[in-house]
């Protein structure tokens, strides 16, 4: 594989001095970075570093079949640049990242706008215009930031011509608590919480990127036993969201045996987490150094035969489901993305693969546990709810055998090691398959070891542009099923 | 065949409620650990263990006075179990916790070594809610944990609308709101028109680390550290996330539907 000397290789889960990191002249940066997306890169993320009066932006690129990571940085810049987006779509959202956080000039992108400023004067963010479709017959559709049901805030403008969505704008920022901004320094006593909070039901899968990026920092990884049990961690998270989500898909058509058992076996695989750990989300697990609970004998038999029972259970509730022709009929040619639009935007996790695009994290870039245990990746085609709920069902099919083959033979060992302060001037990189696709971390230490800066990229970033494909010349009233499909996370995006 | 299926599959597997609260409570998971107690007469002189251990700094010793846990911050990772010397602080595997008083939460002093579990409401209130309570709930900064144990309680097993209490879409709909998150900058303005959109007498619950008093964010600009700075709380329900047994308890104490039963054994 050839590669343009702007980027250096490293794979998942290791660092890379920060000296060692190829730089480039800004115009020259965007160009190569342009060049690595046109031949298969994908962007994993895409952030600011202040340097002196400017900021160097750095990318890191995925090349998903070679398995392999590339990453960049560019000169210092100060004052602008021409946009990435202008002919890269997926990094429409990072670039109105770098104008917010560093007041960069982008030229060339096509919708600058806040993605989480808070606007003082009134205490809600500043989500600048939104994009009108005018005429006589349009008319516009405000919902949200307050939801009807029990979710995060966020807010919806459609702009529709009688019941068909012909744009719909999503703006976020609501749930922005700090996070970023509070790591610089770090690690300080509360970023282990506030990594475990980044989206909560997504715990185990940014505590396990935080604790590899410090792992890869202090030249070590966990013991193999942590790995193991932080893989059996994700799938219990992987299984009660999904469950969940198919649940309340089951909901959103009214197909109530369904939406009830799930929402019952939710619990019971949550309950399973808990049973590892005491939490019913995985706090407290995954620690930098391995982990803090074991699962002895006892409660290993345990797990297995609980996992068996909710395993059998979910089985059923989803057979009843893809029996009813009249789920099949809902789900179908709904909310459609197209694999190539799923390209061009970036979408990670089970909304790619629901496009028939193979990425998955566990897969192309295994670290920890997944080095040695793998598992296949779940794609179906067609981009639809259909294809979104049925590759979730694969994927609760493969994370229970997976499961079950990982139960059946636990590694010896401990389970944490002390932890070596993290090396100086360092640049680490953790990505990690959580439920709802890739989780990006990296970290860039300072001369003496503490954070520099510390880049968060939940899935959700990538996705949330895909359910506003989803909902082009969708029925309003298919919104909410389009909605559930996905379901992202709006406190990982909001940080 | 597929209607006859799922009939029988629905006989066979009968009513999944939960007996509690007329039967025992489900058991905490056994790593839980429920409730912390503290027992300052056992701290010894001069002893700080537990202080920098805790993330979100809920525990203090000022000199001349004995440790101070604010279980209101406590997002229960037991660190101070652990760092403790001389078992000062331990878990009670209690899942009650909810109280009506900020302070309530502060452990340490004598007679203070657990929480002052929650009153119920005053006669006319409970006269009002005790038996139909409808709640809007607004998550302002959560992170989906606290509002999903919440939600939960909607499920068959826990089945929150048999005591009359549900889950409604507007505000001018509610008797009272549940807020989760810590009150996020951004949310303050949504939460106040909430809160002003429904009508008198309505109460206020906090659910959660975050939203008594801002969790693993306290002190950050962007955020309000808990809900009390923008509206009255009727009752505190501490947890990261509160375990779905402890949100359920809080709302019934509240409706004085628990106060007779001595629950624990």
């Amino acid at each position: 594989m050839s590669h343009s000397a702007s980027f250096a290789l490293l794979a998942n889960g290791t660092s890379l001095p920060w000296s060692e990191v190829p730089q480039t002249a800004i115009a020259d940066f965007v160009r190569a970075t342009a060049g690595e997306l046109d031949r298969g890169g994908r962007l994993c993320s895409w952030f600011g570093v202040p340097e002196g009066n400017g900021v160097r932006l750095v990318a890191v690129i995925a090349f998903d079949a070679d398995n392999t990571l590339a990453v960049g940085r560019s000169l210092p810049v100060s004052g602008g640049y021409k946009a990435l987006t202008a002919t890269h779509a997926q990094a429409h959202l990072f670039e109105r990242e770098v104008w917010e956080q560093h007041g960069l000039v982008l030229e060339g992108h096509p919708w600058l706008k806040p993605v989480r400023k808070n606007n003082a004067t009134v205490n809600a963010p500043a989500v600048g215009e939104f994009f009108r479709v005018d005429g006589r017959e349009i008319h516009e559709v405000a919902v949200g930031p307050v939801h009807a049901g029990i979710i995060e805030p966020g807010h919806f403008r459609f702009q529709c011509a009688g019941e068909e969505v012909l744009h719909l704008e999503i703006a976020l920022g609501y749930q922005h608590r700090g996070m970023e901004d509070a790591l610089p320094g770090g690690p300080h006593r509360a970023t282990m919480s506030q990594m475990e909070t980044v989206s909560g039901d997504a715990t185990i899968g940014h505590a396990t990127a935080y604790a590899t990026v410090l792992e890869t920092l202090a030249g070590t990884e966990a013991p193999l036993r942590a790995q193991w049990l932080r893989a059996i961690a994700l799938e219990l998270e992987r299984l009660a969201n999904h469950t969940g989500d198919l649940g309340a898909l089951a909901n959103d058509v009214a197909f109530l045996p369904t939406s009830s058992a799930c929402g019952k076996i939710r619990g019971d695989f949550l309950n399973l987490s808990a049973l590892v750990c005491g939490n019913r989300f995985g706090r407290g697990l995954v620690r930098p150094g391995g982990c803090r609970q074991d699962l002895e004998p006892e409660r290993l038999a345990q797990l297995s035969a609980r996992l068996s029972t909710a395993l059998a259970d979910v089985e059923q509730a989803a057979n009843w489901f893809w029996d009813s022709a009249s789920v099949r009929t809902r789900f179908e040619n709904v909310g459609t993305v197209y694999a190539n639009q799923a390209g061009e935007v970036g979408l990670v996790g089970p909304a790619a693969r629901a496009c028939g695009l193979v990425r998955d994290v566990r897969f192309d870039h295994p670290t920890g546990w997944h080095r040695f245990a793998q598992l296949p990746v779940a794609v179906w085609p067609g981009g639809d709810v259909f294809a979104r709920a049925r590759v979730r069902w694969l994927e609760i099919q493969r994370s229970g055998q997976f499961l079950k083959e990982q139960l059946a033979s636990p590694p010896d060992g401990g389970i944490r090691d002390e932890l070596a302060p993290s090396a100086p001037e360092t640049l680490a990189v953790a990505l990690v398959e959580g439920w709802r696709g890739e989780i990006c971390h990296v970290a860039l230490t300072n001369e003496s070891g503490r954070f520099r800066r510390y880049k968060i990229t939940d899935p959700s970033f990538h996705n949330w542009t895909g359910l506003a494909l989803a909902l082009r010349g969708t029925a309003i009233s298919d919104f909410p099923i389009c909605n559930k499909s996905f379901n992202l996370s709006y406190c990982g995006v909001d940080l | 065949m597929f209607v006859i299926d799922s009939i029988t599959h629905r006989l066979k597997r009968g009513c999944e409620t939960m007996a509690y609260p007329k039967g025992p409570a489900p058991a905490l998971p056994d790593r839980h650990g429920g409730a912390l107690r503290v027992d300052a007469t056992k701290c010894a002189d001069g002893c700080r263990e537990c202080v920098p251990v805790c993330p979100t700094e809920a525990i203090a010793r000022v000199s001349g006075r004995p440790v101070a846990l604010d279980l209101g911050r406590c997002i229960f990772c037991a660190a101070c179990v652990e760092a403790c010397p001389s078992s000062a602080i331990t878990q009670t595997n209690d899942h009650r916790m909810a109280v009506r008083l900020r302070d309530d939460l502060i452990l340490g002093d004598p007679a203070r070594e657990e929480v002052r579990l929650a009153a119920a409401l005053d006669e006319k209130l409970r006269k009002l809610f005790g038996r139909s309570l409808r709640l809007r709930q607004v998550s302002a900064g959560g992170c989906a944990a606290c509002e999903a144990d919440t939600n939960v309680l909607g499920t068959i097993g826990w089945d929150l609308s048999r005591f009359g209490i549900q889950f409604v879409a507007s505000p001018r709909h509610a008797d009272g709101l549940l807020i989760t998150g810590p009150v996020t900058k951004n949310m303050e303005l949504a939460l106040k028109k909430t809160w002003d959109a429904m009508p008198e007498p309505k109460i206020v619950i906090a659910v959660g680390a975050c939203a008594i008093a801002g969790g693993p964010f306290v002190g950050h600009s962007q955020v309000n550290n808990g809900a009390a700075s923008v509206v009255p709380v009727d009752l505190y329900i501490p947890g990261c996330p509160p375990h779905p047994l402890t949100i359920l308890d809080g709302l019934l104490r509240l409706l004085g539907r628990l106060e007779e039963r001595k629950v624990g054994s």
